[in-house]
């Protein structure tokens, strides 16, 4: 079980949570949504232990093992993943070295992970050429994605925190992230926290439970009826007037001066 | 021999001021028999002696010769100038030899002409300088003249493990339409002083492919100078180094060009760990007459640890109109997110490092023609990084380099 207790963290000095508590058993589907600013980021960077936040107070566990106190790469060896909203451009460096590298770190053969990235390219819908090349470097926003999700069913985390996962990608590559996270949660006992504003992840990926960030803190939370609310009828029940499904785009025909 | 001072442009950040030559005897004066190649360079050693097979190999001890080896129509005539013979002008630019090329011109014991005519097939030269004996200071001295058409490869290797001064001199000559690659690597111990001159010149229609290499040394300088002197001459100049422990390295370039439509590409990138440095002057000259110059240099370097130290200093000095140059410098640390994201993986801080520093250099390990010597340099570059690591994890006190870094595009 992933637990998180009356957590508080700081950035630059403003308090942006306020006081988290949640907790999430192998195989459940978490769903954290809220408007903008609400600390649904921050939430996911401090549990993987980004620099740049100060924790002022609570306590992260791990299946009993405190994680607050351990370096990052320590937390992902325990277990703990988070998949990025903006995956970051490492040059020269490819994702097959990186898997590795980490099964290396971790008392794992990686003799084994050319084989479960062969397994895997296909399930997540992953362009196999990009393997050898620069991570995330000239990856489209759903290429970034997929390799996040390959990442995550190579290196099998016990839980996963997808952080904005479903932005920046189309229907297809939607559908095809969530159902690889879906298994994951099903098959291989996968808890995840799927941190989204919109609900349009949460008709592949159906949560067991929905929370609600708003203002540093867990306002709300329910089944995926919760979800269904939101859907209808946006943030503003929580002060922030903002809609939960993603804004009508306007397809004008381009105009040159 | 006059020493020159870090008080001139050419020396500024250099360790030149520390150099003292009464350590350091000449070649032939002493009988003393030296140490023997580290592993990894003598794999280096050993593959670049592969790479000369159906070629020429030539390969000088502390300075002397010791084997000339050329299979039947290899396409190089390798002359050993010894015996006061005649020796062609060197292509040095305007700027000339310093007090160290002087030096070599004077005291080199065994200069070595290769002369490559044969341009029905391509020509490949390998040379290993082995620097064995403590103590020594040696002087060896390469002329490599192509003529027109040929296409020819040349490898030079710089090894040995011993507390030497070694004072090199390559001179490149790339006559009208000749194809010319040249590889050199310096893969000495940490103990060596190296200060090499390195020059070339291409005529019409010429290009020069030129690759360094910098791994070993206590203090090691290269000073590159490269003429285009006939219409569409091009060189691609690229160089990387790793400086780690306490060691310098030191490039000073200059891309001439003197001719019309004329073209030079410049890409140096090294990382420097621990506490080593590394000094980058590069100068862009077009002169008058080189109209439609199109001449670039970029000069990036990675700062490992937050003891180390990278000065890079580019420059233009452009007399005609119609030209296109642009020069670009950068000096960072490691990116946090960059590790950030490594590290949210489980890769350990020191592996991810490693991988980021290597990740850095792909780009110019791609653009060196380092043929199949190419995994010999990764591995030495991969060996050479962990060590890095490892001395760093044991200064207890391991400072994070969490501060920005200064980024210039100029």
């Amino acid at each position: 079980m992933l637990a998180v207790r009356d957590l508080r963290a700081k950035v630059a000095g403003k308090e942006i949570l306020k006081g988290i508590d949640l907790e999430v058993r192998s195989g459940e589907v978490h769903a954290v949504m809220g408007p903008n600013g609400s600390g649904k980021s921050t939430l996911s960077h401090v549990l993987m232990g980004r620099p740049g936040y100060e924790i002022t107070s609570g306590q992260v566990t791990l299946d009993g093992q405190d994680i607050l106190g351990m370096p990052t790469w320590r937390r992902a060896q325990a277990g703990l993943f988070l998949g990025m909203q903006y995956p970051i451009e490492v040059p020269g460096v490819s994702l097959e070295a990186v898997l590795r590298e980490s099964f290396t770190a971790g008392g794992r053969d990686p003799a084994d992970v050319d084989d479960l990235v062969g397994s895997e390219v296909g399930r997540v819908g992953f362009d196999a050429r990009l393997l050898k090349r620069a991570l995330n470097v000239d990856f489209s926003g759903g290429e970034k994605k997929r390799s996040e999700t390959l990442q995550l069913a190579v290196l099998r985390p016990f839980f996963a925190m997808l952080d904005e996962v479903d932005s920046g990608l189309d229907v297809d590559a939607l559908r095809d992230v969530a159902r690889r996270v879906a298994q994951a949660a099903a098959q291989e006992g996968l808890g995840v926290i799927a941190i989204t504003h919109y609900t349009r992840l949460l008709s592949e990926l159906r949560p067991d439970r929905v929370h609600v960030l708003s203002g540093g803190r867990i306002v709300a939370s329910g089944g995926s009826d919760l979800a269904d609310e939101l859907e209808a009828h946006g943030y503003g029940a929580w002060g922030k007037d903002e809609p939960a499904r993603p804004p009508e785009v306007a397809l004008a025909a381009p105009t040159f001066p | 021999m006059k020493l020159p001072t870090s008080s001139l442009e050419e020396w500024r950040y250099s360790r030149i001021d520390s150099l003292d030559l009464d350590r350091f005897e000449p070649v032939g004066s002493s009988s003393r028999s030296g140490g023997h190649d580290e592993t990894i360079p003598g794999a280096l050693v050993e593959a670049a002696r592969r790479c000369s097979a159906g070629g020429t190999l030539v390969e000088t001890v502390d300075g002397r010769l010791s084997i000339v080896e050329s299979a039947p129509g290899s396409g190089a005539k390798v002359t050993v100038l010894s015996q006061a013979a005649e020796e062609p002008a060197l292509v040095w630019a305007a700027g000339g030899l310093d007090a160290f090329g002087t030096a070599n011109e004077a005291f080199s014991v065994d200069p070595i002409l290769i002369e490559v005519t044969d341009r029905d097939r391509p020509v490949k030269v390998t040379v290993v300088h082995h620097c064995l004996t403590d103590g020594l200071v040696s002087f060896p001295r390469v002329l490599v003249r192509a003529a027109p058409n040929v296409d020819v490869t040349v490898t030079e290797v710089l090894s040995g493990d011993s507390a030497c001064l070694v004072v090199p001199v390559s001179d490149l000559d790339v006559a009208a339409n000749a194809r010319m690659v040249y590889l050199g690597v310096q893969a000495l111990g940490g103990r060596a002083w190296q200060i090499a001159s390195q020059s070339s010149r291409v005529a019409a229609g010429g290009t020069l492919t030129s690759g360094v290499v910098a791994l070993g040394g206590d203090y090691a300088r290269v000073l590159t100078s490269s003429s285009l002197t006939g219409a569409g001459a091009s060189s691609r100049l690229a160089a990387m180094y790793f400086a780690s422990g306490s060691q310098m390295h030191d490039f000073r370039t200059v891309q001439d060009h003197n001719a019309r439509k004329t073209f030079s590409e410049l890409l140096y990138k090294g990382v420097v760990a621990n506490t080593a440095t590394s000094v980058y002057s590069g100068l862009i000259r077009v002169e008058k007459g080189a109209k439609g110059t199109r001449a670039f240099q970029t000069n990036r370097n990675l700062v490992l640890h937050e003891g180390a130290r990278a000065e890079s200093v580019p420059n233009l000095e452009i007399e005609e109109n119609d030209v296109s140059c642009s020069h670009a410098s950068a000096i960072g640390p490691v990116s946090e997110d960059e590790r950030f994201y490594l590290h949210s993986r489980g890769v350990p801080p020191q592996v991810a490092d490693r991988l980021i520093s290597i990740g850095f250099l792909t780009e110019v390990l791609e653009q060196l023609p380092l043929g199949d010597l190419s995994p010999h340099v990764v591995e030495a570059l991969s060996a050479k990084l962990a060590a890095a690591e490892a001395t760093q994890a044991e200064r207890s006190d391991r400072p994070q380099s969490g501060e920005a870094g200064q980024e210039e595009l100029m």
